[in-house]
């Protein structure tokens, strides 16, 4: 535009200004997608999260097997490597895998025995499974065609079970358990910060209190300690419930801190003098009028403090002291490994512990990117 | 004619962002004489601001020089004569440009609340300033101790009028008020003896008594010390207070210039005559709406196209004002305007 | 400055005595207790204790007493600095714990100054060159860092260990030197197998406080002071150094406090897995058997720590930061 010959740009001008009006009557909601699109690797972690959570649907759909099948003379069998092309054409095969005990050390040896085929499918049938409880299904997304035959897609354990079924069931439990914690938390957070925070005084003096007490206690024991006390003949339902009380219980706090933080600020700004002059009930003030302005800001901030969970949960189950078996999470899988001459045997026991981390990083990845999104003033 | 002790010539200055590139000073040209107060105007968001800092070179990321010198006549040391080096040609973290910073040009910034370290006394700030550049006191260069240091940071604050400034010496800048901040901060700006003063906004953040007293202490150690000082600032008040010679600026480039009373008495921009209009008086008639500038300051990416003023000018000539972009011609003695009412509009950029 | 000491001081006997409290309801918690336990353990093992011995047992430990009565008598032997007995070794606790303490103190110590020594200058390396390549890796590996369990990463460190370099890394010394007196040939042992574990700690601190250092420092270099002492003209490291860099780790100092404990929590776990003599699976074995004593005696010793380092960061935060010092 410095030279004389430029033309006038009217043009730009026009689609610039559209812009402009496209932001602003987006709602907060809209640009908070907006922000978080741009986020390349936070939006790559959703869509790991997403799988995750379709596999905690329905786990039974994902596994190729009965989780709990045990056959102890197929203990141990190392992770098998699907191969999908077979003779030039798109024919999934896993290799047989054969056993022979060594002489030497009495311990099974499997090798691989690539004449032997086991014929792979997608969307076949095999046990019968109810979806979400409700109906009856026998379909799964991928398995042997022939169903007497067992396929170790993630190898087996040392009673035989097959370790990707095992997988896709720890999944529910885990990722559930994370989610439902925070959940817990949230709603302890927002509660009690709002109440500390709206009405100020003593209560606000008294919940503070209780929020410095806790935050002294150290965690991990009082955790171990309070699992410990969980009777052992609860139900996994029971035990499942009560260790998701027990991690939201010390996990409320600091959002609790952050709410009562976000009311003090709130309760001095004129949209709320105006929404108290207009006659609106306390509820009202603080569901219609000061929540949304932060909300965006919390479900951020829970979705960085759900990886916190699932990483206490599976150390829990891992120390025996969490989810129990017969229940199955990533953290009881991973007590297959405790032992190290097990793990140099079949270091494929250690694949639960990969997943934990994905999922921790996808969460945590996710988190910020929310995070940057729904501050309003970031670019 | 004085040779000018700073020469700004054509600077340019971008922004690169993500969104493309802001210019957000585009061709600035000005000269500071030797112990001459400069002011310069305009609103915020012209650039007046990224100029000085460029004269420092401590424009922040992803900001850059892209073009232009800026002159500075190095004073005459260890037996050699004055030089003029281009401040833009030196390394912005190197040796030369630090030995400029604070002993040659000091820069008085506009909070001073938020300008000095929360967590280090006043004092402490300053000595080390003198420490760094000991050579503008013992210029044998056996260094400056700290006790010495203290003793010039007292005798400072005394100049600065800082009651009780054997205590002072030794505050927090939080534990002073917004006046005595300011005094801090120029007594620090003049502790390393610099023959140029950038001051940016050194008034907007505290009351208007508290300013009128820092204003007539910075024209006082202005004429005691012979310093020139470059006033950013958008009060005109100010600046008629203030300076020898204004620049007025828009949208980083200059519109007009010249000696403070043709600028005030003779404004030749319609830019300059808006804002002049917009002053409130004393002796007018009350109870009357002040003119405006029509319009708002176009978004950076915005540009308008030709003169940068034209969607906003109420004298706008025709439609070469829409086309080109008018440069700086000189129109009287010494003023100089950016605009087609006042010379040829084939005379372009 | 001394007042505010004084006060904290004073709040902590309230403290300990809501603190000691809920550790007492908590340990006393599972459903029978010692004894049933222990009766259970004898029964699997193929033996049998009569009712009469086991109401005998209970009467001598005094745990047919009602519950406030039990702790009462908890607290009265707490104060005269008795940590009971353990129903399990049939020892004193304070000998049981003590033994592990110091262990257990110097893996926290080992690892925390780790910690510090390679965050705080990578933070600050990561801030001054943000974007550079070395800012991105750093930033991956704390992002990977937080993500691991440290369990999980003692699993792994220990089977690459055992797997390709045939070593066993369990345990604080070698087998010849667990048992020996202090030495010195005994101290070079214990270096040789503290760092392992030390790493393994360190590895997740780091990974978090070198994230927060960087943020921090992020917010400090944009604020105008930062201007101010370019424009003086000091070198750019020195200005980094010297002012952000300060401000920017005060905040972290306050969190020193929740480190101690931290540490000593965290290392509950790798302890356990690597087999480390140390508080934390002590704990665990307590709370497992219902040796409820030695539990709550551990239990009291983590939230004192806690209330201790909590009171230690804001103190050094203090002396640290004028303002907080000077009451503003």
């Amino acid at each position: 535009m410095g030279t004389p010959h430029t033309p006038p740009l009217e043009p730009v001008v026009e689609t610039e200004s559209l812009v402009e009006e496209r932001i602003s009557v987006a709602s907060n909601w809209t640009l908070v997608w907006w922000r978080f699109r741009k986020h390349h690797l936070a939006m790559a972690s959703a869509a790991i999260l997403i799988a995750l959570y379709a596999i905690v649907l329905c786990p039974d759909f994902f596994s190729t097997q009965d989780p709990e099948f045990t056959e102890a003379r197929q203990a141990f069998i190392p992770v098998q490597g699907v191969n999908f092309i077979d003779e030039g054409r798109f024919d999934p095969w896993v290799p047989a895998i054969v056993g022979k005990r060594n002489p030497v050390t009495l311990r099974m040896e499997w090798r691989t025995d690539p004449s032997q085929k086991i014929r792979v499918g997608f969307f076949v049938a095999g046990t019968e499974y109810k979806v979400l409880g409700l109906f009856k299904s026998n379909l799964h997304l991928i398995g042997a065609r022939d169903q007497s035959q067992r396929i170790f897609l993630l190898g087996s354990d040392r009673l035989g079970r097959d370790q990707w079924s095992r997988i896709m069931h720890g999944t529910q439990t885990s990722m559930t358990i994370g989610l439902v914690a925070v959940t817990l938390s949230v709603i302890l957070g927002i509660v009690l910060g709002g109440i500390s925070g709206y009405f100020g005084g003593w209560i606000d003096q008294f919940i503070q209190r209780l929020i410095e007490l806790l935050q002294s206690v150290p965690t991990i024991p009082v955790w171990l300690a309070l699992s410990a006390a969980l009777p052992r003949d609860w139900t996994p339902i029971q035990v499942f419930f009560a260790i998701t009380v027990i991690l939201s219980l010390i996990g409320w706090t600091t959002l609790g801190r952050e709410v009562r933080g976000h009311f003090l600020a709130l309760r001095e700004e004129d949209f709320v003098l105006a929404a108290e002059l207009a006659g609106c009930s306390r509820a009202r003030i603080i569901m219609r009028h000061m929540v949304p302005t932060f909300l965006s800001h919390i479900i951020a901030t829970s979705s960085l403090a759900i990886p916190a969970m699932i990483i206490n949960e599976t150390s829990l189950s891992f120390l025996g002291l969490g989810i129990r078996p017969p229940a199955i999470s990533w953290g009881v899988l991973l007590q297959e490994a405790q032992n190290i001459q097990t793990l140099a045997l079949a270091p494929w026991l250690l694949i639960p512990g990969l997943l934990v981390i994905v999922a921790v990083l996808a969460f945590n990845l996710v988190g910020d990117g929310l995070r940057d999104a729904s501050d309003p003033y970031s670019k | 004619m004085t040779a000018p002790l700073l020469s700004v010539r054509d600077l340019h200055v971008t922004f690169g962002l993500d969104e493309g590139s802001v210019r957000a000073v585009d061709g600035v040209s000005f000269d500071v004489l030797p112990g001459q107060v400069v002011g310069i105007v305009g609103e915020s968001g012209c650039g007046k601001s990224v100029t000085m800092r460029s004269i420092l070179q401590l424009v922040d990321e992803p900001g850059r020089i892209k073009q232009g010198e800026i002159l500075y006549r190095m004073r005459a040391a260890n037996g050699q004569p004055e030089t003029v080096i281009d401040l833009t040609k030196l390394a912005k973290r190197g040796p030369q440009m630090r030995a400029i910073r604070g002993a040659e040009i000091a820069l008085i910034p506009q909070e001073p609340m938020a300008a000095f370290s929360p967590v280090h006394t006043v004092g402490d700030q300053i000595i080390e300033a003198i420490q760094l550049h000991h050579t503008q006191w013992v210029p044998d260069g056996s260094g400056v101790s700290r006790a010495k240091a203290r003793e010039i940071v007292v005798e400072l604050f005394r100049d600065v009028g800082i009651s009780m400034p054997e205590q002072r010496v030794d505050a927090y800048s939080w534990q002073l008020s917004g006046g005595l901040r300011q005094r801090a901060m120029i007594a620090m700006a003049l502790s390393c003896k610099p023959r140029l003063l950038i001051a940016d906004e050194p008034t907007t953040a505290i009351d208007v008594t508290t300013q009128a007293q820092v204003l007539a202490l910075l024209r006082e150690l202005q004429r005691k010390y012979g310093t020139a000082i470059i006033f950013i600032t958008h009060d005109l008040g100010v600046i008629a207070q203030m300076a020898n010679s204004v620049v007025v600026m828009y949208l980083g480039r200059v519109a007009e210039q010249g000696p403070v009373d043709a600028i005030f008495h003779s404004p030749k921009h319609p830019y300059t005559r808006a804002l002049l209009r917009s002053i409130p008086s004393i002796v007018g008639e009350t109870q009357v709406a002040l003119p405006t500038i029509a319009g708002t300051l176009p978004h950076p990416f915005n540009r308008p196209t030709g003169c940068p003023y034209h969607p906003r000018c109420d004298e706008r000539k025709g439609p070469e004002c829409a086309a080109r972009v008018p440069n700086l011609q000189p129109v009287d003695q010494g003023q100089s305007v950016s605009c087609f009412l006042h010379h040829d509009s084939s005379d372009t950029q | 400055m001394a007042r505010f000491i004084i006060q904290r001081l004073m709040l902590l006997p309230l403290l300990m005595v809501i603190f000691s409290i809920m550790i007492f309801a908590i340990v006393q918690a599972p459903p029978g207790d010692f004894l049933t336990s222990y009766a259970a353990t004898l029964a699997s093992s193929g033996s049998s204790v009569s009712m009469e011995q086991l109401d005998a047992l209970r009467q001598q430990y005094g745990l047919d007493q009602p519950i406030p009565v039990q702790y009462y008598r908890w607290m009265v032997s707490l104060l005269h600095g008795d940590l009971g007995l353990s129903l399990e070794y049939q020892r004193p606790n304070i000998e049981l714990i003590g033994e592990q303490l110091w262990l257990t103190l110097a893996l926290a110590v080992f690892s925390f100054v780790l910690t510090w020594l390679i965050a705080i200058p990578a933070g600050i390396y990561s801030a001054t060159h943000q974007r550079s390549v070395l800012d991105y890796v750093l930033t991956m590996f704390n992002y990977v860092g937080v993500a691991t369990p440290n369990f999980m990463l003692a699993l792994v460190l220990m089977w690459v260990a055992f797997s390709y370099f045939d070593l066993s890394v369990t345990g604080l010394f070698s087998a010849d030197m667990a048992g020996q007196p202090w030495s010195w040939a005994k101290f070079v042992d214990l270096l040789k197998h503290v760092w392992l574990p030390a790493t393994v700690l360190a590895i997740a601190g780091t990974a978090r406080l070198t994230r927060v250092m960087r943020a921090n420092l992020l917010d400090e270099l944009n604020k105008p002071y930062v201007m101010t002492a370019r424009a003086k003209g000091m070198s750019e490291w020195r200005v980094v150094l010297r002012y952000p860099a300060r401000l920017a780790f005060n905040p972290l100092v306050s969190t020193i406090g929740w480190y101690l404990p931290q540490l000593f929590s965290g290392s509950l776990i790798v302890a356990t897995v690597m087999n480390l003599p140390n508080i934390g699976p002590l704990l665990l074995r307590a709370l497992v058997n219902q040796d409820m004593y030695l539990a709550g005696a551990i239990l009291l010793i983590y939230c004192f720590l806690t209330i201790v380092g909590t009171l230690l960061s804001d103190i050094l935060l203090a002396v640290l930061d004028p303002r907080i010092r000077m009451g503003q």
